[in-house]
């Protein structure tokens, strides 16, 4: 199976180019920009890992390592599109442009995360696993129903493929023949369990067979690659040629969440190894330098841009108003039942006497 | 020009039909889904006819495959559609309760507004015909204690029909529960044109001064017989058809107990954790001083839904009724 699904690489871990195609689909300008989002997401989780240390944020999942896999997915999107993000993917919606203050509010345990930023159609994360798959293919759907040309991008990791929502979401995508990209980012381990126990595929672009669906494996620390294959895979959504599977095989460096401890099953000197070849932002660096990209003067200006952005966000997070109990009430129906004014009224009345 | 309303005389499951078939009409984004609902037209014939009138894309037969069709829908009905799903019987649902629960029921909710899930799960429920193992459930108050779904039971074919159609133009989730037993046990004149019955509000069936009797589904039959049989020896039962079962219909609840201060629950669903113990609550709420004798219950048992050789056993009837109204009349 995996020489049925050779991994698809654009540059190598040495930032060599080793593929002809999409040669001229590379301008200065691409590069940078693509270059800059993964800084930028990098920046971000880094910082929140130090809220949460510091007490300012709760829970966090870092993604640190799977930047290439989120920035390229993210950047073949069009504004029109959907995206179906799961918890860890924030570096996929801050690329397609949810607010970072938002993404940290989500964090800090805030209703008003999920609201996407006008226009953009960005769903909350999911948190239960592989359940995005259907709900994707019915969004999809929609949209080929309303005769659009916008397309859906669904995430989720190798874990989310044992479970029955993949498989059913996956077929119901096939059989609506839905203009959805199933975006997999296999990162070997599901919190702590690895592959090898996860499933006996030898990939998990294989899967797509069953449904008919075409699919590919891709280096996913390689950002350009992701970011080619993934147009390919939406360019056939929007022609009218259905859903895809995209394989994008990569690692992440740390914990689950920063409630987790990742020695407790693994060797994190694997991590160590992978930062020093085959990082995904190196690897553009080393790119950059062979092609006389690497303006040493741009990425300072472009990292202190970057610093300042998420320094601004946290600020804006920090500052915002406290929780207002009455969102809780608000928002479960249209209109609220009478049980739930009954509710609310009551427990501002509690509130009113002192209570909590 | 003549101001009759036109009608016709329909079966419950005929009104189902014919409700589907009024938006189906009425809104384009109005799309039937489920298994066999399409040629097939649905096990039950819930169905029938609408996908040679609206086509396969509107009434879609879908893959064998609970949580992926609802899914499915909720991805539909957050992108502007309004889908109503049809869950082959009640007890099919379990694969699809995560979607339910994790998702239709709370995407309102998790993005203050931004997303919503107007979408109807429609599914015949409950026992009573003779049916195999797991299709003859009665789990209402696993929907009931869903924070951000409505759930709606209708007992006759005039009240199937404008509940469906009012599910289907609500805002948001609905589960809408058809007593199977029901389905083609009783006609009645049902108007051809749109109309609606609005949600949360129950409906007196029988009036009476002495005891109130609270049921929905096929239980109104059962506590109407009970009550008829009671009206003979002189005891006169205020049956309430609730309707929706969640939000109950507290004012109706309360008005009734308040006349008679005696009260008949009656539901076959388990009695631990079911409606019955919320309308109680709603009493104790309302009512508390106006009660002459604790409620009495008719209900299923805490046991499963028994294969149907034992299913006359498990299912209340008139006679358990009666014993309940003399029991609550004799406090």
């Amino acid at each position: 199976m995996e020489n049925q699904f050779p991994m698809k690489q654009w540059i190598d871990e040495e930032g060599n180019v080793v593929s002809e195609e999409f040669q001229k689909n590379v301008t200065e300008d691409l590069v940078k920009q693509i270059y800059r989002q993964l800084v930028r997401i990098r920046s971000f989780d880094r910082k929140c890992i130090s809220l949460q240390r510091q007490g300012r944020i709760g829970t966090y999942a870092p993604f640190e390592g799977q930047e290439g896999a989120q920035v390229g997915s993210a950047y073949a999107l069009k504004d029109n599109d959907w995206m179906y993000p799961t918890y860890r993917d924030h570096g996929a919606t801050m690329t397609f442009g949810h607010s970072l203050k938002n993404i940290l509010a989500y964090w800090n345990g805030r209703n008003e995360a999920c609201v996407p930023p006008e226009g953009r159609h960005i769903f909350p994360p999911a948190v239960p696993i592989a359940t995005q798959l259907p709900h994707a293919a019915g969004t999809a759907f929609a949209e080929k129903r309303k005769g659009t040309e916008n397309a859906v991008i669904c995430y989720f990791g190798d874990g989310a493929t044992s479970e029955g929502d993949f498989h059913e979401g996956m077929n119901m995508a096939s059989v609506l023949q839905a203009p959805v990209v199933y975006f997999n980012q296999n990162n070997s381990f599901a919190i702590s369990v690895p592959i090898s126990k996860q499933m006996r595929s030898k990939t998990i672009a294989q899967k797509a067979l069953s449904y008919d669906m075409p699919s590919v494996r891709v280096d996913g620390n390689d950002v350009f690659a992701v970011y080619f294959e993934t147009q390919k895979a939406l360019d056939r959504a929007r022609k009218g040629e259905g859903p895809s599977l995209i394989e994008a095989v990569t690692w992440r460096y740390g914990a689950h969440t920063t409630a987790d401890d990742p020695t407790k099953y693994r060797d994190q000197k694997e991590s160590d190894t992978r930062r020093e070849k085959g990082d995904p932002i190196l690897r553009v660096e080393l790119y950059m330098k062979k092609h006389g990209l690497y303006d040493e003067a741009w990425i300072e200006k472009m990292k202190e841009e970057v610093s300042s952005e998420i320094d601004q966000a946290i600020e804006e997070m920090e500052a915002m108003p406290k929780a207002n109990p009455e969102d809780l009430f608000d928002y479960v129906f249209e209109k609220p039942t009478w049980t739930i004014e009954e509710q609310k009224k009551a427990y501002f009345a509690s509130l009113e006497r002192g209570g909590m | 020009m003549s101001t009759a309303v036109k009608t016709n005389t329909l079966t419950l499951v005929q009104a189902v039909t014919d409700g589907m078939r009024t938006m189906l009409r009425e809104h384009d984004d109005v799309l039937v889904l489920g298994e066999d609902v399409g040629v097939n037209g649905g096990v039950f014939r819930a169905t029938d006819g609408l996908q040679s009138e609206f086509g396969e894309t509107r009434v879609m037969d879908t893959p064998l495959s609970e949580a992926g069709f609802t899914g499915a829908a909720i991805g539909m009905a957050v992108n502007g559609l309004r889908p109503v799903v049809e869950i082959q019987f009640l007890g099919f649902v379990y694969p699809a309760y995560e979607q339910i629960m994790t998702h239709a029921s709370r995407i309102r909710a998790r993005t203050m507004g931004h997303y919503s899930v107007p979408m109807v799960i429609r599914a015949p429920y409950g026992a009573g015909v003779r049916a195999p193992e797991i299709h003859s459930d009665s789990i209402e108050a696993l929907f009931t204690h869903m924070p951000g779904i409505k759930v709606v039971c209708p007992s006759s074919p005039y009240d199937a029909k404008g509940l469906l159609v009012a599910s289907i133009e609500d805002p948001d989730p609905v589960i809408f529960l058809e007593p199977m037993k029901s389905y083609r046990s009783s006609r009645e004149e049902v108007p051809e044109d749109k109309y609606t019955v609005k949600i949360g509000k129950g409906k007196r069936v029988m009036e009476g001064d002495d005891v109130s009797i609270f049921a929905w589904g096929a239980m109104v039959p059962v506590a109407e017989k009970a009550a008829k049989e009671m009206t003979e020896q002189g005891v006169t039962c205020d049956v309430i058809d609730l309707r929706t079962l969640y939000p109950l219909d507290k004012d109706l609840i309360a008005e009734s107990v308040q006349k008679t201060g005696r009260t008949v629950i009656l539901h076959e669903a388990h009695r631990t954790g079911g409606v019955g113990s919320e309308i109680q609550s709603i009493i104790n709420d309302t009512s508390f001083l106006y009660q002459k004798a604790p409620v009495e219950y008719v209900t299923g048992f805490d046991t499963p839904v028994p294969f149907f050789a034992y299913e006359d056993h498990y299912l209340p009837t008139s006679n358990r009724v009666v014993q309940a109204i003399q029991k609550v009349i004799n406090f």
